[in-house]
């Protein structure tokens, strides 16, 4: 057992054993290890305990005994976020809900799909195939990230420009509260009575509720698709193409850019064909009627020639298609095996400011020795820069914290958000700072402290205490005199 | 013309001396939520004007007493519009009091509602302190989502100063078919096309009579026409408006309007009048002096929730009870955003 033991953590624990059955709970270090981190690796802490529960009534349980001794509970799908959201906190414990993830029912007459919150994002589109439906949001992580996750982060994906986030396409949560009360949030109808506190519970990373049921919207499959991958010989000429399609009056399915490094990472991994003499290539998928696509398709290409695209290749069959979005959906991986580590970005900003923050953060690279892959799903602003550096050497890593957080503070001087999908967890509570004052801070807490006031669903995450942003302020303004020398290059 | 700085004053004014406020534009929904009104009207007409409108990033700000006329003449002229048809219910209607009420038009179930296309927000909340959430990109995760929340609150959580919308490009071609249907049939028609990757815009059934709109490109719309099949509406621009607006003769008259949300393929619903219904299937209007319980029973019982929409005894509550859990945590998130709870108090719920 991780901690320092004592008795009231040992009434605490025998407590939850009673509530569980014997395989729903972890104590033994070996056992908490897997739970350390999600997908940002670099942030670490041993759980008290892992409670994975099989059903919802265990669930509650879990919440219930952890009100009584005054626990923490730190809620986790799939661990695959790329913030520390679900990294766990000491003296506190994981409640993993990757053991519910059933599908409990399909309403074919309207189209919704009722699921437990450990199922796969991938599965659900899956599951409902052969009715001609699908569900929307596609994170690249959709072969393992989960619904329940996904809610949290309100994520969005590569196609989300057109058909919305998780926040457009979930009707009802069914939901415990810290105290593992149940609420019925959202309904089968267009809307419900009262306060949007579905609204609410999108992208709360676990602080506000533990959601134990979804319902979700499903959408009939495109007739047809087809993917057009265009090389540009500079960004900007990339951007503008993107900003002159949507000009034009076409909303894609999917927009997506790369640039140099990015691509060649891509093709060396997944051979897609990408032009690795291109400054930047954009894929830009299309769907709907055959008749809409051909006029589309037309429009579509004269636009990207007009801004200077190179050369245009045409996907039209579902293999070349996936193969094409093999390669952005494999950029993460692929540019990681460019440097022993690499430090995932996930800032927006307004496209039209695309070329200079580019070039700040080309200027940053030279100057802090790092190289840096950016991946953009350029339809909605939603930049990935990708830092690479290694970890093994101390001053790097502390350069590319530093590099990153200048990122994001760019991302918000120009009009944009610290996080488009990847949420704030531990990783952004300083940029946090950044982004919203004191009072936008406190009222941020009000609301959590409406559904929590005991603060302990996900405790010290996603909003920094006031303390820490009046704290790092004055670091600010003493930036020269900080004990930290790597952090006077920022 | 900027008016934050002088409404921030009557707020704090107002908060300091707990005395409460109704929030008011131009008065044409005036009709909507419960008939109290407390303490002075703060007026938020003089608070408009576009602050920013990039129409290749798809966003528009502006300030919440802008009409929405002039917000969708400037569309227009991009070529652009506000996806959510919202209805105007009066000329002079705001688009802080649209998103107030949270009301969307016949496209709601085809593009989504008011909420999903707000992306970021200004407010005051009951301390008088300006707020900005959201913003003008469309992903955001930073912080909870304050802007959607605020859309439908009715004024009771903050007033509303500024708001960014998502914006979307026109439909090049629009297409009405009207066919005659029974309700049962016709719903399951909604339903059944809203399963196929079919350009639908809106529907709406009527005394036996079925429409459907149809809107995007023209080769998609013209194809998509000869698929389904019906009898082309002339004047389709007006019937589609005067539907939105409550002008279509199922809306005349005083009697009370009830609106019940439900999921949208139930079955016709066992009411004693006859009905209106849209949304595909999802919003189905009744006229009336109704039985509210029984209203509210009978909506619940198909996945929804019934409103007195307009008309009848506003004293009351008119929107569908909350459990007591969920009202006892809106009483809280009220207090969180007005602890003095001097916004339009007992506009939505006498106890919010």
């Amino acid at each position: 057992m991780a901690g320092d033991g004592g008795s009231g953590q040992d009434a605490f624990l025998d407590a939850l054993r009673a509530a569980l059955p014997d395989d729903a709970l972890l104590i033994h270090e070996e056992d908490l290890h897997p739970y350390e981190c999600d997908g940002l690796s670099v942030l670490k802490a041993l759980p008290l305990a892992v409670a994975l529960p099989h059903n919802r009534e265990q669930v509650q349980a879990v919440l219930k005994v952890c009100e009584q001794f005054g626990i923490g509970v730190v809620p986790r799908g799939a661990g695959t976020g790329l913030s520390g959201g679900a990294r766990p906190n000491a003296g506190a414990i994981v409640l993993s809900l990757a053991r519910l993830k059933q599908m409990l029912a399909v309403d074919t007459r309207n189209r919704t799909a009722q699921v437990q919150p450990g199922m796969r994002n991938l599965a659900i589109s899956e599951a409902v195939r052969p009715l001609g439906l699908y569900y929307a949001p596609d994170p690249s992580s959709q072969i393992a990230c989960t619904i329940g996750g996904n809610v949290a982060e309100n994520s969005g994906g590569v196609h989300c420009l057109k058909y919305g986030l998780t926040v457009h396409n979930v009707l009802a949560l069914e939901v415990l509260d810290a105290s593992g009360e149940l609420l019925h949030i959202g309904s089968q109808a267009p809307d419900s009575p009262g306060y949007d506190l579905l609204a609410l519970m999108m992208g709360s990373e676990g602080l506000l509720g533990v959601v134990t049921e979804c319902t979700l919207r499903l959408l009939p499959i495109p007739e047809n698709t087809l993917v057009i991958l265009a090389a540009f010989p500079s960004v900007g000429a990339a951007a503008d193409a993107v900003s002159a399609i949507i000009a034009a009056g076409i909303i894609p399915a999917g927009l997506e850019m790369m640039d140099q490094l990015a691509i060649a990472a891509a093709e060396d991994f997944v051979h897609a064909g990408y032009p690795r003499d291109a400054a930047a290539i954009l894929l830009c998928e299309l769907d709907g009627s055959e008749a809409e696509l051909q006029v589309r398709l037309h429009a579509v290409e004269n636009l990207l020639e007009q801004h200077g695209a190179g050369s245009i290749r045409i996907a039209r069959d579902a293999e070349t298609r996936l193969l094409l979005w093999k390669g952005r959906k494999a950029a993460f991986p692929a540019v990681g095996r460019l440097a022993p580590d690499y430090y995932c970005m996930d800032g927006t900003i307004p496209r039209k400011r695309l070329a200079e923050v580019l070039e700040q953060i080309a200027a940053w690279s030279a100057e802090y020795g790092l190289q840096v892959a950016n991946v953009f799903h350029a339809g909605d602003g939603n930049l990935h820069p990708l830092i690479l550096y290694d970890a093994n050497i101390e001053s790097q890593l502390q350069a590319a914290e530093a590099f990153g957080q200048g990122i994001l503070e760019l991302c918000v001087a120009v009009g944009g958000s610290i996080t488009g999908e990847h949420g704030v967890g531990v990783e952004k509570l300083d940029s946090m700072c950044a982004q919203f004052t004191p009072a936008e801070l406190a009222q941020l807490h009000r609301i959590k402290a409406a559904f929590d006031p005991e603060g302990r669903l996900n405790p010290g995450k996603a909003v920094p205490s006031l303390h820490r942003c009046a704290e790092l302020g004055a670091m600010h303004v003493h930036h020269g005199q900080l004990p930290f020398p790597e952090l006077e290059r920022f | 013309m900027d008016q934050s700085v002088i409404l921030q004053e009557q707020v704090r004014e107002a908060y300091a001396q707990s005395r409460a406020l109704h929030i008011q534009g131009s008065g044409s929904k005036h009709f909507y939520g419960r008939s109290v009104r407390h303490g002075e009207p703060l007026r938020m007409r003089a608070h408009q004007g576009v602050v920013d409108y990039e129409p290749s990033e798809l966003f528009i700000t502006l300030r919440a007493g802008t009409t929405l006329q002039n917000l969708q003449e400037q569309l227009a002229e991009a070529g652009q519009m506000l996806p959510f048809e919202p209805p105007f219910f009066g000329t002079e209607a705001t688009i802080g009091g649209t998103l107030a009420c949270g009301f969307s038009g016949p496209r709601r179930p085809y593009a989504g509602s008011a909420r999903d296309y707000v992306l970021g927000v200004q407010l005051l909340n009951g301390q008088g302190e300006i707020l900005r959430f959201g913003g003008q990109v469309m992903k955001n995760v930073a912080g909870y989502d304050v802007s959607r929340l605020l859309v439908g609150s009715l004024g009771t959580l903050g007033v509303l100063l500024e708001v960014t919308l998502k914006v979307l490009p026109r439909p090049e071609q629009e297409l009405t078919l009207v066919q005659e249907l029974p309700m049962a049939a016709a719903i399951d028609q909604m339903n059944q096309w809203a399963a196929q990757p079919l350009p639908v815009s809106a529907s709406a059934w009527y005394d036996n009579y079925l429409y459907l709109r149809l809107s995007g490109a023209t080769k998609a719309v013209e194809a998509a026409g000869r698929k389904i099949g019906g009898e082309i509406l002339t004047g389709a621009d007006a019937f589609w408006t005067d539907l939105r607006e409550h002008r279509h003769e199922f809306f005349q008259g005083d009697a009370p309007l009830w609106r019940l949300a439900v999921a949208p393929a139930s079955p016709p619903l066992p009411l004693p009048e006859a009905t209106l219904i849209e949304w595909g299937g999802g919003q189905r209007w009744l006229r009336g002096h109704q039985d509210a319980e029984a209203l509210q029973a009978l909506a619940a019982k198909h996945g929804g929730h019934a409103t007195l929409f307009r008309g009848g005894d506003g004293s009351g509550e008119v929107f569908h009870p909350l459990s007591p859990h969920l009202l006892a945590l809106q009483q809280r998130l009220k207090k969180a955003f007005d602890p003095r709870g001097i916004l339009n108090p007992g506009r939505l719920y006498a106890a919010l």
